[in-house]
């Protein structure tokens, strides 16, 4: 049923939809709409046979998740940012466990300096974590990798992040197609653990593994992500034959046929950066774009398909690896592996930065012209940073640097070209 | 053969012999039906306090919940004698999470518990979590606390031994104040750990209006299991203290561990008492009230107090602490002392 809703309120009735048993949740922008979303329907009796808990931490939120899920619950969270962070001793725990929780990220940035705005900081943290990490483009795709995610995770006994872009996803109005609950129960069967605390059968879960078998244990992780590969797109097609969309998959391209540069990228800015491509296309240049839907598994066989005909590849990531580049760069650049190709980083959006197609298209005209250039940071004020820097190495007691460097703005409003 | 007198009660002890009781009457552990929910085998040091009070505590809830029990328990010195992989010595449905966690997976897991018994696909299973005293009152007391206030359906118990002794024997938020630890070594001016406020949990749970608080000792078993029965009567948070000496830790002989524990009652070292909804309804007796220094000397986490020069005031200090728990707890019984 086609309906105008919030990305939030949309990804709530996904999970709804999904019948899960328990949810719990600790509040943290931009996540909330979405556990408020569900919290509404379980008061209300609309989502009957739900247990909604109000936590006290993010740390409690994932533990009461491991606990539900573990005795054999379809269990699902949200978080975002510091309290993705908060919650990730249990966050590894649930993976190292095997437990297939569903968890929303609503991706923020994380601080110092505090910031509650998107980008990838947060979720891509976590890259070594073992969840199942499944990005969205739109609020239709986020509400549809929900549904497919409960499917992926209990398949694989694996948790899943299902990231959607804070506040440019979860606070949109948007139209969206929401399934029947027919049309979700016929696409996802009830949960059948593959462990679970039951008297009647009793196991230990969670003892001391020694240095004979963690090697192996922990292998197993990996193996699990490999068959996620073959997987995802499964449940893709699959929920394609019986929703009649394309939704989810490891990764998408889009007018890349005959292109000389490919844009890859993960999330919401997939729309800009299209924007831009059409654009460019009909001004006669040779680009396209290459979306990531799964960054964990990394599908590199898929991205070096796409890529592999091309002279270069700009990666746009809303992350940094402080101290050396890209995160996502990083992992295009393994895929592209002895490719004569030339690999262009660029950080961009952090902190909720806007990203303008006049920024892009300024950035994509100029990169075939760059030969050395490999990172570049996306409408970076250098005069602020430099005057920084500078005061740094005046002064000792230079003073904190981010109220240092807003002063020499001189106004708190975002910077938009 | 003349009349003897039948004596219900050993030397010092409340403990009534099983052989003297109807079958009906006698400790879980005196069971036929005893489950040895945490079985032989284990790793647990000589004299470990914490195996003896788990095993009575476990097999307790068993009896009290037929069978249908699941627990929850933290990083510590008990999920690590007792289970290395492939070795479990759980006869019981049981799960480690973390240190910090226990009581959120708990309530987990009795969330998880309610909804299958609603729509009709599990019965009626309980829930207990246990943790050390560092898992309880320090690094999991925020996830305690949370599931103190929701009134989560789930049975705490915290096995007090003082310290970190999993890690090798450092201060807790429960060592007595002038212990010795690995961290609180007794040199400089002030030896052993400082004295402050230290933390009691049991009267913390009380300040969350809780239905069930209790604490108790490996010294009264009887009294152990009748607490962990109790608290099986109720729905909502509970939550038990077991004081339970540790011989490494403590620096003590490993056959002193009942003894120590009845010391740490029969000084005031220890409160022992129940309360119900934040109001405490019972304590039990010192039969025999004894100076603290009988408590402190026979472990060597003690011993620089009594050196060449005892720490006289020290020790005074300890005393006046035990002082006010006998005030505060009401651990005389006036007609008898």
């Amino acid at each position: 049923m086609l309906k105008q809703t919030e990305g939030s309120h949309a990804v709530a009735e996904a999970v709804a939809l999904c019948r899960p048993e328990v949810i719990c949740a600790y509040p943290i922008s931009p996540q909330t709409h979405i556990v408020e979303g569900i919290g509404e329907m379980v008061k209300s009796g609309e989502l009957a046979d739900c247990e909604f808990l109000n936590v006290e931490s993010e740390f409690a939120a994932m533990s009461v998740a491991i606990g539900s899920s573990a005795a054999g619950a379809r269990t699902y969270t949200a978080t975002a940012s510091q309290g993705l962070l908060f919650m990730v001793e249990a966050v590894f725990n649930a993976s190292g466990l095997g437990l297939p929780i569903v968890m929303t990220v609503a991706n923020r940035a994380i601080g110092a300096p505090i910031n509650i705005w998107n980008d990838h900081s947060d979720s891509l943290s976590q890259r070594d974590c073992g969840w199942i990490q499944l990005f969205a483009e739109t609020n239709q795709e986020a509400l549809d990798l929900h549904i497919q995610a409960f499917k992926l995770a209990e398949e694989l006994s694996l948790p899943v992040m299902v990231c959607m872009d804070g506040f440019i996803l979860t606070h949109a109005y948007e139209r969206v197609d929401m399934p029947t609950q027919e049309q979700v129960d016929a696409f996802l069967p009830p949960y059948e653990p593959r462990q679970v605390l039951d008297p009647a059968e009793p196991v230990s879960i969670g003892a001391m593994v020694g240095p004979e078998a963690f090697m192996e244990v922990r292998y197993l992780a990996h193996a699990k992500q490999m068959q996620a590969l073959e997987l995802i797109p499964q449940l893709s097609a699959e929920f394609k034959t019986m929703f009649g969309r394309d939704s989810g998959g490891l990764t998408r391209s889009y007018r890349t046929e005959g292109a000389e540069t490919i844009v890859v990228a993960m999330g919401s800015i997939l729309g800009t950066i299209k924007d831009v491509v059409d654009e460019m296309r009909d001004a006669g240049e040779k680009i396209g774009v290459l979306g990531i839907t799964s960054f964990r598994p990394f599908p590199l066989e898929s991205v070096r398909a796409a890529l592999k005909d091309v002279k270069r590849v700009v990666v746009l990531e809303k992350s940094l690896a402080v101290g050396i580049s890209g995160i996502l760069a990083s992992d295009v650049r393994k895929a592209l592996r002895k490719l004569p190709i030339d690999v262009f980083t660029v950080i961009a959006g952090l902190g909720g930065r806007a990203i303008t197609k006049k920024s892009l298209h300024a950035l994509f005209l100029k990169l075939p012209l760059e030969t050395e250039e490999s990172l570049t940071f996306l409408d970076l004020d250098w005069g602020v940073v430099n005057r920084q820097l500078e005061r740094e190495r005046q002064t000792r007691r230079s003073g904190p640097a981010a109220e240092n460097m807003l002063r020499d703005i001189g106004t708190v409003a975002s910077k938009i070209a | 053969m003349s009349l003897q007198p039948v004596k219900f009660y050993q030397t010092g002890t409340f403990t009534v012999g099983n052989r003297l009781l109807a079958p009906e009457e006698r400790s879980v552990q005196a069971n036929m039906e005893r489950t040895n929910s945490l079985n032989s085998g284990h790793r647990a040091c000589q004299g470990c306090g914490e195996a003896l009070g788990a095993r009575y505590a476990i097999d307790a809830a068993m009896i009290a919940s037929q069978g249908q029990l699941v627990a929850a328990n933290a990083t510590g010195c008990l999920e690590v004698f007792s289970t290395p992989y492939p070795e479990t010595s759980w006869q019981i449905p049981w799960i480690h999470s973390l240190f910090g966690n226990t009581a959120a997976v708990a309530t987990g897991i009795a969330a998880a518990i309610k909804v299958k018994k609603a729509k009709g696909q599990g019965g009626d299973v309980r829930v207990v979590a246990q943790g050390g005293d560092g898992g309880t009152t320090d690094i999991g007391f925020g996830c305690l606390s949370g599931m103190f206030e929701r009134n989560d359906d789930v049975l705490y118990i915290c096995y007090d031994n003082g310290g970190y002794m999993n890690t090798g024997v450092q201060r807790s938020s429960a060592t007595p104040p002038a212990a010795r630890t690995a961290t609180t070594m007794p040199v400089g001016p002030e030896p052993g750990n400082a004295f402050g406020q230290g933390k009691f949990m049991p009267a913390l749970a009380m300040a969350h209006e809780i239905p069930y608080v209790a604490t108790a000792t490996v010294a009264d078993l009887r009294d152990l299991e009748y607490k962990v029965k109790k608290a099986m009567t109720f729905r909502g948070a509970r939550y038990i203290q077991i004081l339970v000496p540790c011989p490494l830790g403590w620096g003590a002989a490993s056959q002193d561990t009942i003894r120590l524990s009845r010391l740490a009652k029969e000084t005031g070292t220890f409160p022992v008492f129940e309360a119900e909804y934040g109001e405490i309804t019972s304590s039990s007796k010192i039969r025999r009230l004894l100076p603290v220094e009988e408590y402190l000397r026979p472990q060597k986490r003690f011993a620089h107090l009594f050196g060449k020069v005892p720490a006289v005031e020290t020790i005074a200090r300890l005393q006046a602490l035990a002082d006010r728990n006998i005030r505060r707890y009401q651990m005389l019984d006036k007609e008898a002392n």
